[in-house]
Parts: C-alpha cells; sequence; structure tokens
C-alpha cells in the first residue's frame, strides 16, 4: 500500500472534519471527506494507481474492521435480552421493506433499452 | 506454575497487544468457517468473529473498554475506509450516470423506508429512545451508521451491532423476496441489496455477477451519503 495515498486518505478525513466543526453540518467528519476525494476523482478524470490499491486494500477487509465494534454487544446484552422483540421485528421488516420498495421503484423507472440480463 | 500463567494473563490482559491479536485471529478463524461453509450467507465471518470474542470476553471476565485498548487500532481504520469508498464510487458513477434519475429516486425513496421502517416497527411494539435512535442509521455502512447514531445521541455500539445483523438479514433472504416480487434485473438486485445492507450485501450481490456487484457498491456509498444526510436533517424538523 503505497504511503503517499493512505497519506492523501488522512488528509481527506482530517480536512472533512476541519470542515464539519467549521461550519457545523450534521454529517460525519469520514463522509465529507468521503466527498472531497470524490469531487477531486471527478475533476482530475481517473483514479491513480496506487489510490487504487490503498482503497482496494482497505475496503477488502471492511467486515474486519466492524468487529471490535460489534463486541461492543456484550456491553449491551441488557438492553437486548430486555428489547428482542422490536429489535428483531424492525430489523428483518426494514431490511425486506427497504430491499422491496428499492427494487420495485428502480424496476419501474430505470431505463431497459440496453437489454442488460 | 499457575501462578506464573496468572502473571503472564495479567500482563498481557493490559497491554493492547492481546486485544489486538485476538480481533485478527477471532476474524480468521470467522473467514475458515466462511469458505468450508462454501460462503453460505448465513454463516457470517464477523459474526462468528463477534461470538467468539464476546465469550473470551465474557468468560475470562475482561471489560469491553480493556479489550478496546487493543482493538481500536482497527476500529480506527474505518475513517480511513470511509473515505476509501469514493474510488468504486467514482468508477462506478461514471459506468451508471445514464440512469441517475431513476437511481436518485430510488435512493430517496429505498434510504428512507429503510430508516422510517426500523423506527416505526420498533416504536409499534415500545421500543425504547435509544434503540429507535440507535436503529434509524441501521442500513448505512457500519462507520457512517456509527457516526450518525453517535451524533445523534444514540449508541454507536448498539448500532454496529444493529449493522451487522441488518447485513446478514439482507444477504440471507434478500434474493429470495426479490425473486418473489419477479425483479430478475441484475442492476435493480444488486442496487436493492447494496442500499438495504451494505458491505455484507454487497458480497452476496457479488455472487450474482459483475453488473449486481457494482450497482450494490455504488448503492452502499450512496445510501451512506443519503443517510448522512438525511435523517440529521429529519431529526432536526422533528424534535
Amino acid at each position: 500500500m503505497p504511503l503517499g495515498f493512505i497519506t492523501l486518505l488522512l488528509v481527506c478525513q482530517l480536512a472533512g472534519e476541519v470542515i464539519r466543526l467549521a461550519l457545523d453540518l450534521p454529517v460525519p467528519g469520514p463522509v465529507i471527506g468521503m466527498a472531497l476525494l470524490f469531487g477531486g476523482l471527478v475533476i482530475k478524470g481517473s483514479v491513480p494507481d496506487g489510490l487504487a490499491s490503498a482503497s482496494s486494500g482497505l475496503l477488502q477487509h471492511l467486515a474486519l474492521l466492524f468487529v471490535p465494534a460489534g463486541v461492543g454487544v456484550i456491553t449491551h446484552i441488557g438492553l437486548l435480552q430486555a428489547e428482542w422483540r422490536p429489535v428483531a421485528a424492525a430489523l428483518v421488516g426494514s431490511t425486506l421493506a427497504a430491499i422491496v420498495v428499492t427494487a420495485l421503484v428502480l424496476h419501474w423507472l430505470m431505463p431497459k433499452s440496453d437489454g442488460t440480463k | 506454575m499457575t501462578d506464573t500463567a496468572r502473571d503472564i494473563w495479567v500482563y498481557l490482559s493490559a497491554s493492547p497487544l492481546a486485544g489486538l491479536t485476538f480481533t485478527l485471529v477471532a476474524y480468521q478463524v470467522g473467514l475458515w468457517i466462511h469458505g468450508k461453509c462454501k460462503r453460505h450467507p448465513l454463516v457470517n465471518p464477523v459474526l462468528i468473529a463477534v461470538a467468539l470474542l464476546s465469550t473470551l470476553l465474557i468468560l475470562t471476565d475482561t471489560e469491553y473498554g480493556t479489550y478496546f485498548e487493543g482493538a481500536q487500532f482497527v476500529h480506527f481504520l474505518l475513517g480511513p475506509a470511509t473515505v476509501a469508498l469514493a474510488v468504486p464510487l467514482y468508477r462506478q458513477f461514471a459506468h451508471v450516470r445514464r440512469s441517475a434519475a431513476a437511481l436518485a429516486v430510488a435512493l430517496v425513496v429505498g434510504s428512507l423506508t429503510a430508516a422510517g421502517s426500523a423506527v416505526g416497527i420498533a416504536w409499534l411494539l415500545d421500543g425504547s429512545t435509544a434503540l429507535l435512535v440507535s436503529l434509524a442509521p441501521k442500513s448505512a455502512t457500519a462507520p457512517i451508521a456509527m457516526a450518525i447514531a453517535e451524533d445523534m445521541g444514540g449508541l454507536p455500539t448498539l448500532t454496529a451491532v444493529l449493522v451487522m445483523l441488518t447485513g446478514i438479514i439482507g444477504a440471507a433472504f434478500g434474493t429470495g423476496v426479490l425473486n418473489l416480487i419477479r425483479v430478475h434485473d441484475p442492476r435493480v438486485q444488486g442496487f436493492a441489496l447494496g442500499l438495504a445492507s451494505h458491505g455484507i450485501g454487497t458480497a452476496r450481490a457479488v455472487q450474482l455477477g459483475e453488473t449486481a456487484a457494482a450497482f450494490s457498491g455504488l448503492a452502499m456509498g450512496l445510501n451512506g451519503l443519503a443517510t448522512a444526510v438525511l435523517l440529521p436533517l429529519i431529526a432536526t424538523f422533528l424534535l
């Protein structure tokens, strides 16, 4: 992973945090950093190889990055035991509802001409 | 001998090395079991790693804070990883610019459905306020969802668990539901999976083919952004 592009990712994140604090925005700093980098790529018109490998290196193991926070479940065992009904119903119901609604809306609106199958 | 063993354990459990190493080892075990089960969507490597580590912490009577001192080095990378999502977003954006209007409408409607129905169902079943706030961003990818939950006064670690479960539910049952409503266009399938169940849904979409994978990755990035922008706005409006 090229160091220069790791640095670029951190600089974007830091800039995102600074913009968020300075303008008192309700959007998380890393998301603003993502928008900044996206804007930069649109202006540049291509993805440098080093940035592509730094990015895929991080995203390839995105699931791992999630484990430490997931273990935080042990601090919420009481809440989950007390509220397992709303938790289970809300997760299953809303996830399937989001899939169905998104798919139906897109199915109706999507241009059909290019015969993708 | 047992004294020596206990001394070693006391020393190790107080150093960040143990938390960090166990996190990576548990994830490797999760990946291995996932591979052994032919990558079945219900056998999720994150779920396995979290279950192993939680059991270990409870059995050894270790506090989450002590574990996190080591695990925070992994956790920290969520920030740069979110920024890195700009790359797949840019790549796929060039591919799908043609359907931009349809995707934008589906994104807003889908994002609001995911958050609204989760909060609505939990509210109907008398969920606590902490649960409702922590549920709202759960269809967004983990780093974004956790940051939103934190900003809105929810519990980020609870949100992380809810995000993970959302991903597993979408990956396990999503394709079955899409077949049921007779949606077979891989662009639509991918976009719906990525929007509702982020990276874990995208991993499932990869199995459906390249087109589904590209649209799923796009939907994951866009819904992260949409959730981050829409939820705080709605919250300011309602509260």
